[in-house]
């Protein structure tokens, strides 16, 4: 279906239309009540923002599946939608974990600028037009940047802020040279046309700058080595519910949308990255990005004492094991990748709702702090259990199907030389590492005796309540993926 | 049917996280758990009396990767799911006086038996390995939290070590999925699959040493004895009795099935090995020689067992690696024999011992005098090691000496090598008793009476010996059921290949 009149356009784009509305809303409603105190502000906000998160997903569902609109600006499909549905989701889980954070008088911005980025990230799944896409990604960053600094008497949360800032000020230049270099190439802004024009037997070297740049861009975005450096910095500084929302759904959405560049608009400049078959191309560049990525970020993990910055190394491994998937590009791992992503979302986000509670009650994120929690947040101690156990690749949780769909996704390509096993035994041997940094943590909670001077419990019944839904829904997606799986389809 | 020891005992984990309950509601809760495992498992014995693979529950799971939730069971696995039902009972029953954190320790016991009767049930390899690795975090939580000596260290080494393996089989598996066409995980299925040559001799060895890690292979054998001794008495005999018997399992059930051709000589020789079989032979013997002698010199009497664990366990690899009928027979009888045997000593050493003692070192052990304070447990003990190292009428002595009969058709030295093993075994065993309950001092401190061995804990004991009289002195209640197994089409393809 070809899309004709602004009429039909904003048909198609009632769920973003309708998460603006809701930031808008959340904004004057907050304004409203200025006298209230700040907790109760929080909770009008979150509950007003969380009604509109619902009701973009009701739209979601029933608005129409499939639309191709104007050069390729927007591409709905189910999985898109579905997409969108996860990406919703997630931002309300973030918001209803952010009401146990202290935000400090901006209580409706902060909500309000949550929503933004929700939108910025659904928009970002659903192009495949480079213009739409540096856009998006903008908007996104702009919205973080903002997000990361929001606690306004703690320093190191603005050092953190201009410091991922100044980093993605650089990479949003270099993606756009990348792009622009694209557009140069091909004369679209279309990625399926981009695509089909360069292709050609040898790679032009304005090619292969394109390539380049545009990969540094986006491997800030994720947070791949040699471009991770903001992300310990803005793990340990943001506030909890910022970081949440950086280490989730933003991820989901550039994971989601530079596979689409690569695999759609790099179509035929992939080369190979086999075991002695190697031609120039993406797949081998990403490659050395995973290989770099899953060894630095695990093996930096293992020293770490903040738990915070332990999840910012970790993530930086996971980013490599899902640049594994991109590497075969079949739509299965395109699925994996998608699986895999969302699942590790979940699991972060209840991680970082866990650790919100233990610096409300300890102020730190030390692993110190974690001591003795099992006796003290029995309930909460088993979420975290089952978080970083998920994150462990320990079934039957989601982690480990989600692990082994990437591995297989990778290898699935070439069934009969197996190219990619080198990357596929360097991920499985790394994440064999990374139990070592997460049973750390697990360790402090359950093993060691708490300290005397420790409080009573108090954390509030709804976030346990969300914290247990997350950890549920892990061990569910974890035994019967295909509750998930078959969404994608 | 026998699915449900799976489900009980995760149901038992579920009851005792869920339910506030008292310590003493606790042990009951878990106790009734187990021995409707048990029950189960002796109901499962009824129907599946061929010995060959029969299906109990299989369902679509994951449709479009081929992956199904598919539980069967052989003789092989009947035989170790008998083991485990009894070992948990018994560990159980030794663990009676756990008062720290007691549901906590009771539901990491019962998650890592459900993992347990999971991995020896399961004929997908994915849910295989999905259970094979939900043992692995309940073993470190229970050294860590419950365990002595260098807990912390020993826990964490045995997880990893575990991980690590678990690690290699995964890229194993995963290989052989994809090279197969990536539309199955069913172990029949993959094990009628021809993979390539060359394919099988990198894999072989990747599965079974990833196994192997986990049975004590040397030199990956080093978490045993210090997890050993780490772990409280009921983590102990399960390790020993159960977990190590996962890693044989594996080698037998996935390396051994999925890659017999592995085994087939390369060709070439480096140093004088001609083949993975000639390798993975040595190493067994090495293991059984090795463990024994430096069981030999342990100061701490729960290192001895530690060790001769080291240096059985070399018997089931040996047994498996002789390829033929009565070798691997062997092996299985030794599997359950040693599962029985390696947790009484324990429970003698842990729980009746060091429990009342509060000390494992032999020199201290020696002046206590023990016989005359605890005779139960030196009885016990004496039984024990009696039938550890071959009394003829327990489950030992027809094991090994399957064992060396098989070793002997195939690689005549070695026999002789495990000959000096069991003669190795007699002397550490022989010496531990000794010193630990035959002390030459005989000054007993009347003023402070060690408590006396408590109902449970006789219980315990009592079951052990039962079992491991009753399959010393009629085998065939087990060889029936494993020798069709062995004979099954299943295991085909090792019989075209090296087989003698």
């Amino acid at each position: 279906m070809i899309a004709t009149g602004y009429a039909e356009l904003l048909r198609l784009v009632v769920p973003e239309v309708i998460v603006v509305v809701t930031a808008l809303a959340v904004l004057v409603a907050d304004r409203l009540v200025r006298s209230a105190s700040t907790r109760s502000r929080l909770i009008q906000g979150a509950a007003i923002s969380c009604i509109g998160c619902v009701c973009a997903i009701a739209s979601l569902l029933l608005a129409p599946q499939f639309a191709t609109v104007y050069d390729g600006s927007l591409v709905l499909t189910p999985q898109t939608r579905m997409l969108q549905i996860a990406l919703l989701g997630l931002t309300a889980l973030v918001i209803l974990l952010s009401t146990e954070s202290k935000i400090d008088t901006h209580v409706g911005e902060y909500l309000a600028l949550i929503l933004f980025a929700a939108t910025s990230t659904m928009f970002l799944v659903a192009t495949q037009n480079i213009l739409l896409i540096f856009l998006s990604l903008e908007l996104l960053s702009l919205s973080l940047y903002v997000l990361t600094a929001f606690n306004k008497r703690s320093a190191r949360s603005a050092e953190a802020a201009l410091r991922y800032f100044l980093f993605g000020g650089m990479s949003a230049a270099f993606t756009l040279f990348g792009l622009s270099i694209l557009y140069g190439l091909s004369n679209s802004t279309n990625l399926l046309q981009i695509g089909a024009s360069i292709k050609g037997p040898s790679l032009n070297p304005l090619l292969i700058v394109a390539v380049i740049t545009t990969i540094i861009g986006f491997g800030f975005k994720i947070a791949a080595v040699p471009f991770h450096f903001w992300a310990p910095d803005v793990y340990q500084a943001a506030p909890a519910g910022s970081a949440a929302l950086i280490a989730s759904a933003s991820k989901v959405a550039s994971f989601a949308i530079f596979y689409q560049v690569l695999a759609i608009g790099f179509a035929g400049a992939d080369g190979s990255g086999d075991w002695g078959h190697y031609i120039p191309g993406w797949v081998p560049a990403i490659g050395v990005v995973a290989a770099l990525s899953m060894v630095f970020g695990n093996l930096v993990a293992i020293t770490q004492t903040s738990v915070r910055r332990l999840l910012a190394y970790s993530a930086i491994a996971h980013a490599g094991y899902i640049l594994l998937a991109f590497l075969s590009h079949t739509q299965q791992s395109f699925n994996a990748v998608l699986y895999y992503i969302v699942t590790y979302a979940l699991a972060v986000i209840g991680a970082f709702g866990v650790i919100s509670v233990v610096e409300e009650r300890t102020g730190g994120d030390k692993l110190s702090d974690f001591a003795g929690l099992s006796r003290r947040e029995p309930v909460l101690s088993l979420c975290m259990l089952i978080f970083l156990l998920s994150l462990a690749g320990i079934p039957p949780l989601a982690g480990f199907f989600g692990k082994f769909y990437l591995f297989t996704s990778a290898l699935s390509a070439q069934p009969q030389k197996l190219g990619l096993l080198w990357l596929v035994v360097l991920a499985i041997a790394m994440s064999a590492v990374s139990l070592y940094y997460y049973l750390q943590v697990l360790k402090r909670i359950y093993v060691t005796e708490p300290s005397s001077d420790s409080g009573p419990a108090l954390t509030q019944i709804a976030s346990k309540v969300v914290l247990c839904f997350i950890a549920l829904t892990v061990v569910l997606l974890g035994c019967a993926p295909n509750l998930f799986l078959q969404w994608l389809r | 049917m026998l699915a449900w020891t799976i489900y009980i005992s995760f149901l038992g984990v579920l009851a005792l996280m869920l339910l506030k309950v008292s310590a003493q509601a606790a042990r009951i809760i878990a106790l009734l758990t187990a021995v409707a495992g048990l029950a189960v498992t002796i109901a499962g014995f009824t129907h599946l009396r061929t010995g060959m693979m029969t299906t109990i529950v299989r369902l679509p799971w994951v449709p479009s990767l081929g992956l199904e939730y598919h539980l069967a069971a052989d003789g092989i696995s009947l035989t170790l799911v008998l083991l485990t039902g009894i070992v948990a009972i018994a560990g159980i029953l030794f663990s009676w006086n756990i008062d720290r954190r007691t549901n906590e320790f009771f539901a990491f016991y019962l998650a890592l038996i459900g993992g347990v009767y999971g991995v020896f049930l399961s004929a997908d390899l994915f849910l295989l390995f999905v259970f094979y690795e939900i043992a692995i975090i309940p073993k470190y939580f229970l050294i860590a939290i419950w365990g002595s000596t260098q807990r912390e260290y020993a826990a964490m080494k045995l997880a990893l070590y575990s991980f690590v393996g678990s690690a290699m089989v995964l890229i194993g598996l995963i290989a052989a999925y994809i090279v197969a066409g990536a539309h199955t995980m069913s172990l029949t299925e993959l094990a009628q699959f021809p993979f390539p040559h060359h394919f099988q001799t990198w894999a072989f060895p990747l599965v079974f040493i990833g196994f192997g890690i986990l049975a004590g292979l040397w030199p990956f054998h080093t978490w045993a004895p210090t997890g050993h001794v780490a772990a409280p008495t009921a983590a102990s005999m399960l390790l020993a009795g159960v977990v190590m018997k996962l890693g044989a399992y594996g080698c037998l059930r996935v390396a051994m099935t999925l890659f017999p051709q592995g085994l087939d000589p390369w060709g070439f020789h480096v140093l004088g090995f001609g083949s993975w079989r000639d390798v993975l032979s040595l190493l067994a013997l090495i293991g059984i020689i090795y463990g024994a002698m430096v069981a030999l010199v342990q100061q701490d009497f729960k290192f001895v067992i530690g060790y001769s664990s080291v240096s059985h366990m070399g018997f089931v690899l040996l047994g498996l690696m002789t390829l033929n009928q009565i070798g691997l027979t062997g092996a299985v009888l030794q599997m359950f024999s040693h599962g029985i045997l390696a947790g009484l000593l324990f429970a003698v050493v842990g729980r009746m011992v060091y429990d009342r003692t509060h000390s494992r070192d032999l020199a201290v052990l020696e002046k206590m005098n023990l016989y005359r304070a605890i005779p139960f447990a030196a009885v016990t003990f004496i039984i024990a090691s009696m039938a550890s190292i071959g009394l003829p009428g327990f489950s030992g002595f027809i094991a090994e000496l399957q064992v060396v009969i098989g070793a002997w058709r195939t690689f005549s030295s070695y026999a002789v090598g495990t000959g000096i093993g069991i003669v190795i075994g007699v002397a550490y065993m022989w010496r531990a008793m000794q010193r630990a309950f035959f002390g030459e001092d005989d000054t007993t401190d009347e003023a402070h009476p060690l408590p006396p061995i408590s109902m449970p804990e006789r219980i315990g004991a009592v079951i052990l010996i039962g079992s491991s009289l009753t399959i010393g002195l009629y085998p065939q209640l087990i060889l029936n059921l494993v020798i069709p197994a062995l004979n099954s089409p299943l295991f085909d393809g090792l019989r075209k290949g090296a087989w003698q």
